[in-house]
């Protein structure tokens, strides 16, 4: 299956700008199960400078700098990937490991969950407490397979608390999500990362595009799309899994990869600095369009 | 949000045991009568130093030139060293305490000595360390075969805030990564070296060193007296060679610049003191930005590429694009500029991550692996709480340790003294670690010696530790042969802090050979003497706009000074003399006043009527309100507050001056009620004060950009004050004997009233009046002539445009002058007789006025680039 993203990001600004830098990962990164066939990046006014490079977590970055007096900057990216069916998500022996085990497993030295294993330890906006760990006993249950208790974590989730964009915004810390059991798809994540890692796992959170069909008997317009944010676990011998607790789902073609890190502040698509004491508007859209 | 703390001088140490203490001393003092006076009675000269039964050769040579001096004379030379250092702006700022900033520096007359042979085990383990820190900080951002292989558990490192992952894969160009490696060290009471701390991100106190070393060699040369003591200048020619060999593309002469977070930091005076020392620009993040992937520096001339930089910021500070957002003390872009290579940053962005007591438990493996050798100094034993085993033993054995966290959380302590625990205190902690006990480590509580110390006027063991430094050398390490020392002033006290007040000592190294030993006055010519090579002739825009500042306050104060003195004379005179019309008179004067200095401006008429029936009320806010925008105090701080902002160009006459200013001025509002005859005294005194602040710059400010933006200052702060004068005093029609004496004051004020009558040899006439304060070419204190200067100077100030177009300045000032030379003072003392004001003459300062305000803003905008805002661009969400 075959899809075409388009991603445009539009900031206008009251005073002109001098000079800006810019941080960009929004050309998606390659996966078991998606191929990026092609990714076209736009930015108007032309940058003065790039440079591009992967991070450490392997995501495609760009930089690019605007260093004469603009008032408008618009970001353009156009990207057409391939998604095939992963060997990961077909179910494995090894996701019947229970979740005890399964902790072990990645912990053991060697270079073979190396790479996992960094994403155990919390990060400062997925700090757990007692609350969370509470909330995610109920499904880690002693022997139980780590399959069957992240699935039933992303259920409860996605039962528990309430999809309501506006009522947080990128720095609302998880315990008010707790409190309220409200939030957005990236508060989710976050909270589901929280979850597996205050018990020991690794867990990572992955930004990208989820294909929306239209209302029946409608035509599905363009630009409706934003994009997404869901979590992996990983398991061992068997790889990342994926889980979207906000659809209560397990990712497959509809879900489309961008980029992955700890948690959303490794991945966050598009930041800037400017050189203006002035105000600035943002405007985003996003489509994504099936190729046949 | 700012936050400042970056490499506290804090530190930590255990009290020293008191049995020592009862040892009585009578044969000492028999042998050496001279001393008696420095014996407090209770301890012994052995006990002094350090518990050991004998006295060392070295203490001995100490001891007798000691006695050579005299206990009186080492009295007075405590004063002295404190007013050395108090007249050379030595300070240490204390948080959160408005009065604690710039705190003078304490400094202990007695040294911190160590000798060859201990030096000898102390300098090899301190380059053995900083060697292996640095195979620690590579490998972290590179390979990780120390956890790939499990040589270090990888929570120690990926839990850490300064592991920056942005960081990875980058090195710098010369051998080694780790550029400046610092460790707190202590003795032990069985004389053993112990590394306390290691400081690897942005190690604080060489300059404190250096100035240390300054101060004992001037007061008290004596003292070295028959001791070989190290020198330490070669320690600072090290560390530029250091920072030369990591320029990028080995460039020969690079631009090197000490990046601080500003005055408000607690170790600002180093930085300027370093900076200075150097020979390498002081800036703060605004100063620099980046272009084209290099970073430049703003200059009064334009931008200069930067290629290395001294940072004193912590890391996560330096970018707001890629690290810390809301931080206000970095240049975003930064991390690309050293991405590319275009910029070397020392120590390199990251290297918090090792200054870590996680590492601590694991480093005699790690040196064993990449080294193949023992740790020369033995680290105190040490558990990390990530392993069950070690966790176990923490919490079983609580009571009896120290714990420190892996890394710094801001305002929290990072080191916890168990034992000092109570049962409640003890449960909390078990439970902080029980949470995450990745983050901590439980240490041995270890008993360290102590050393004599001077305590008032008494020689005292005192704990001390010294932080000494290594800086990379050729692919190795060299070490400073010297270090700071700090001691805690209470001995039953465990921490030593500077902020709660402790004390600093000189450390002496001793050696056998003479020419490595140091000649106490040579010591001090050549600490002193900049070499010329390192003399920047360039002006960071901050430094300019500092500059200016500093001209327009120090001439405001003058200003209002002089005119306060005026009307509070004839209010006084007035009170006496019973004149017709002195209540008029008076409020007259003070409305001049008011409206001359900007205050009050919120008040009502009714509350202002109020005011003015209890001048002296009135006049005492003036001067002393410092929360009043316009008042003397107000502008006293500003002043201040530029002064401090440009700090290493002032000579140290100047910071006498400044220092007895700021003094007097601080009890001229104890003297309030004291009459009015006291308080003009204090306004005589500042006005003294200031005028010798401003003939010492012209003496000893080399006359180049800085004293230009200085002098253009003064010269458009001038301008501003005489036409406001003009028009606060002279544009209202009064009665006859009220503008008389309204000419007098502004004469008077001006310091013009002489010069009147010996010009014009006539009574006091508005027209002529202006002549000389407006129009008068050869009067210093004319418009015109102040007018012509400042012209001269926007002159010559750096064209951004070539030819013949002016620039905004010249313009204005341009503009200014005609007016000026066309102008005919018989004209402007004509009055309306509507209006009952001098109408031609308002419109006259008042256009002249916009004319001059536009000068300064021209000034601003063409060569203070740093003042641009910078803000975060809003983040996309996911959804």
């Amino acid at each position: 299956m075959r899809y075409q993203i388009t991603h445009t990001t539009e900031y206008t600004y009251h005073q002109s700008v001098s000079l800006c830098h810019n941080i960009a990962r929004l050309q998606m990164r390659d996966t078991p199960g998606q191929l990026c066939s092609a990714s076209n990046v736009a930015i108007i006014p032309h940058p003065d400078v790039t440079n591009q490079y992967e991070d450490f977590f392997g995501n495609k970055v760009l930089y690019f700098a605007i260093q004469r007096e603009h008032q408008h900057l618009a970001v353009t990216v156009q990207s057409v990937i391939e998604k095939r069916n992963r060997p990961s998500q077909l179910m494995n022996i090894y996701d019947n490991v229970s979740w005890e085990d399964s902790k072990k497993m990645t912990r053991l030295p060697g270079d073979d969950n190396f790479e996992a294993r960094q994403y155990i330890s919390f990060t400062e906006i997925t700090r757990p407490d007692a609350d969370i760990l509470e909330y995610t006993l109920e499904s880690f249950t002693p022997g139980r397979s780590i399959f069957d208790a992240c699935n039933d974590l992303t259920r409860r989730i996605f039962h528990d608390f309430k999809f309501d964009p506006g009522f947080t915004t990128v720095s609302t810390p998880l315990c008010v999500v707790m409190k309220e059991r409200k939030g957005v798809c990236q508060d989710f994540a976050h909270l589901a990362i929280a979850c597996i890692r205050s018990v020991g796992l690794a867990a990572r959170y992955i930004s990208g595009y989820l294909e929306t069909a239209p209302p029946p008997g409608k035509v599905k317009l363009v630009g409706v799309d934003a994009s997404h944010a869901w979590f992996a676990v990983f398991v061992p011998q068997s790889g990342w899994i994926e889980f979207d607790p906000t659809n209560n789902i397990l990712p497959a073609n509809q879900h489309i990869t961008l980029a992955w890190g700890r948690d959303y502040t490794d991945v966050a698509p598009l930041q800037g600095v400017i050189l203006s004491s002035g105000p600035h508007q943002l405007k985003v859209s996003v489509d994504v369009k099936r190729l046949h | 949000m700012q936050r400042f703390a970056q490499d506290s001088l804090f530190l930590k140490l255990q009290p020293v045991p008191n049995a020592a203490f009862l040892q009585p001393m009578i044969s000492l003092t028999k042998q050496n009568p001279a001393l008696e006076g420095f014996i407090n009675g209770y301890h012994s000269l052995e006990e002094l130093s350090g518990g050991n039964t004998t006295l060392e050769p070295h203490w001995k040579t100490f001891f007798k030139s000691l006695a050579q001096l005299g206990h009186s004379e080492i009295l007075n030379r405590s004063q002295d060293m404190t007013r050395f250092l108090k007249e050379n702006g030595v300070t240490y700022n204390i948080y959160g305490d408005p009065s604690g900033m710039n705190r003078t520096w304490n400094l202990d007359i007695m040294p911190y000595m160590i000798s060859k042979e201990d030096w000898a085990i102390c300098e090899a383990g301190l380059l053995q360390r900083a060697t292996l820190f640095n195979l620690i900080l590579k490998d972290i951002y590179g390979a990780q075969r120390l956890i790939k292989e499990g040589l270090l558990p990888m929570e120690i490192i990926y839990n850490h805030p300064g592991f920056i992952r942005k960081c990875y894969g980058i090195n710098l160009s010369g051998k080694n990564n780790l550029v400046i490696y610092s460790a707190d060290i202590a003795r032990s009471d069985k004389g053993k070296f112990w590394i306390l701390n290691d400081r690897t991100q942005a190690p604080s106190g060489a300059g404190y060193a250096l100035e240390n070393r300054m101060a004992m060699a001037r007061i008290v040369p004596e003292l070295f007296g028959g001791l070989r003591v190290k020198k330490l200048s070669p320690h600072y020619h090290d560390l530029r060679k250091a920072l030369v060999e990591i320029a990028p593309k080995q460039k020969g002469d690079p631009r090197i610049v000490v990046l601080t977070p500003g005055p408000g930091n607690e170790t600002y005076f180093e930085h300027s003191f370093l900076s200075s020392h150097l020979g390498f620009t002081l800036v703060q993040g605004d100063d620099l930005m980046v272009n084209n992937n290099c970073v430049w520096l703003k200059t009064l001339g334009g931008l200069e590429k930067v290629d290395v930089i001294l940072r004193r910021v912590d890391d996560e500070y330096c970018d707001p694009l890629e690290l810390r957002e809301d931080s206000q003390l970095g240049v975003p872009g930064l991390l690309q500029a050293v991405r590319s290579g275009n910029v070397s940053i020392a120590n390199p962005l990251g290297s918090s991550v090792v200054e870590n007591p996680g590492l601590i438990p694991f480093l005699p493996a790690i040196s064993k692996f990449f080294l193949s050798e023992e740790l020369k100094l033995p680290t105190i034993a040490s558990w990390w709480c990530g392993q069950p085993k070690e966790l176990r033993y923490v919490q079983d054995n609580l009571h009896k340790l120290v714990i420190k966290r892996i890394y710094r959380e801001s305002e929290k302590r990072t080191s916890v003294d168990a034992t000092a625990l109570d049962i409640k205190s003890l449960a909390d902690l078990r439970l902080q670690i029980e949470a995450h006990p990745a983050l901590y480590v439980g240490q041995e509580k270890v008993h360290f010696s102590s050393t004599p110390s001077l305590v008032d006027g008494k020689l005292e063991p005192c704990n001390a530790l010294f932080r000494s430094y290594a800086v990379s050398c050729n692919g190795g390490y060299v070490a400073m042969a010297g270090g700071l020392t700090r001691t805690s002033n209470d001995k039953d006290d465990i921490v030593i802090s500077n902020q709660a007040g402790g004390y600093s000592k000189d450390t002496w190294i001793l050696s056998s050979e003479d020419q490595t030993a140091i000649n106490a006055k040579k010591e001090q010519d050549s600490l002193q003497t900049k070499s010329a090579a390192y003399r920047t002739d360039i002006l960071p825009s901050r430094t300019a706009e500092n500059f200016f500042w500093v001209g327009r306050y120090a001439e405001r104060v003058l200003g209002n000074a002089r005119f306060h003195r005026t009307v509070m004379q004839y209010v006084d005179e007035a009170n006496r003399a019973f004149l017709d019309n002195d209540q008029i008179l008076k409020q007259s004067l003070l409305i001049s006043l008011i409206s001359y200095t900007h205050t009050f401006s919120e008040l009502d008429e009714d509350e202002f009527e109020k005011k003015l029936k209890d001048p002296w009320k009135v006049l005492s806010e003036l001067l002393l309100d410092e929360k009043k925008v316009g008042s003397l105090s107000f502008n006293i701080t500003h002043f201040a507050r530029s002064v401090h902002g440009v700090r290493d160009h002032w000579s140290t006459d100047t910071w006498r001056v400044l220092r007895e200013m700021e003094d007097a001025w601080q009890n001229a509002s104890e003297v309030r009620h004291r009459g009015h005859y006291k308080m003009l005294s204090k306004v005589d005194n500042l006005i003294t004060s200031m005028m010798a602040f401003i003939s010492l710059n012209r003496e000893s400010i080399s006359r180049e950009q800085g004293w230009i933006l200085l002098d253009a200052g003064r010269k458009t702060e001038q301008c501003l004050l005489l036409i406001n004068m003009l028009r606060s005093t002279l544009v209202f029609r009064q009665d006859e004997q009220v503008e008389y004496i309204m000419q007098e004051a502004v004469l008077k004020s001006s310091e013009s009233l002489v010069n009147y009558r010996y010009k014009y040899r006539a009574h006091l006439q508005l027209n002529l009046v202006l002549d000389l304060m407006l129009l008068d070419p050869n009067n210093p204190r004319s418009l015109l002539y102040l007018l012509e200067r400042l012209k001269a100077y926007v002159e010559v100030l750096p064209k951004s445009q070539a030819g013949h177009v002016l620039s905004d300045q010249e313009r204005y000032a341009l503009q200014a002058y005609t007016l000026l030379k066309l102008a005919n003072s018989a004209e402007l003392s004509a009055p309306d007789e509507n209006s009952g004001i001098y109408d031609k003459l308002e419109e006259f300062l008042s256009n002249l006025n916009v004319l001059i305000l536009g000068i300064s803003d021209a000034v601003s905008k063409m060569y203070f680039k740093h003042a641009q805002k910078q803000q975060q661009l809003f983040r996309t969400d996911n959804l």
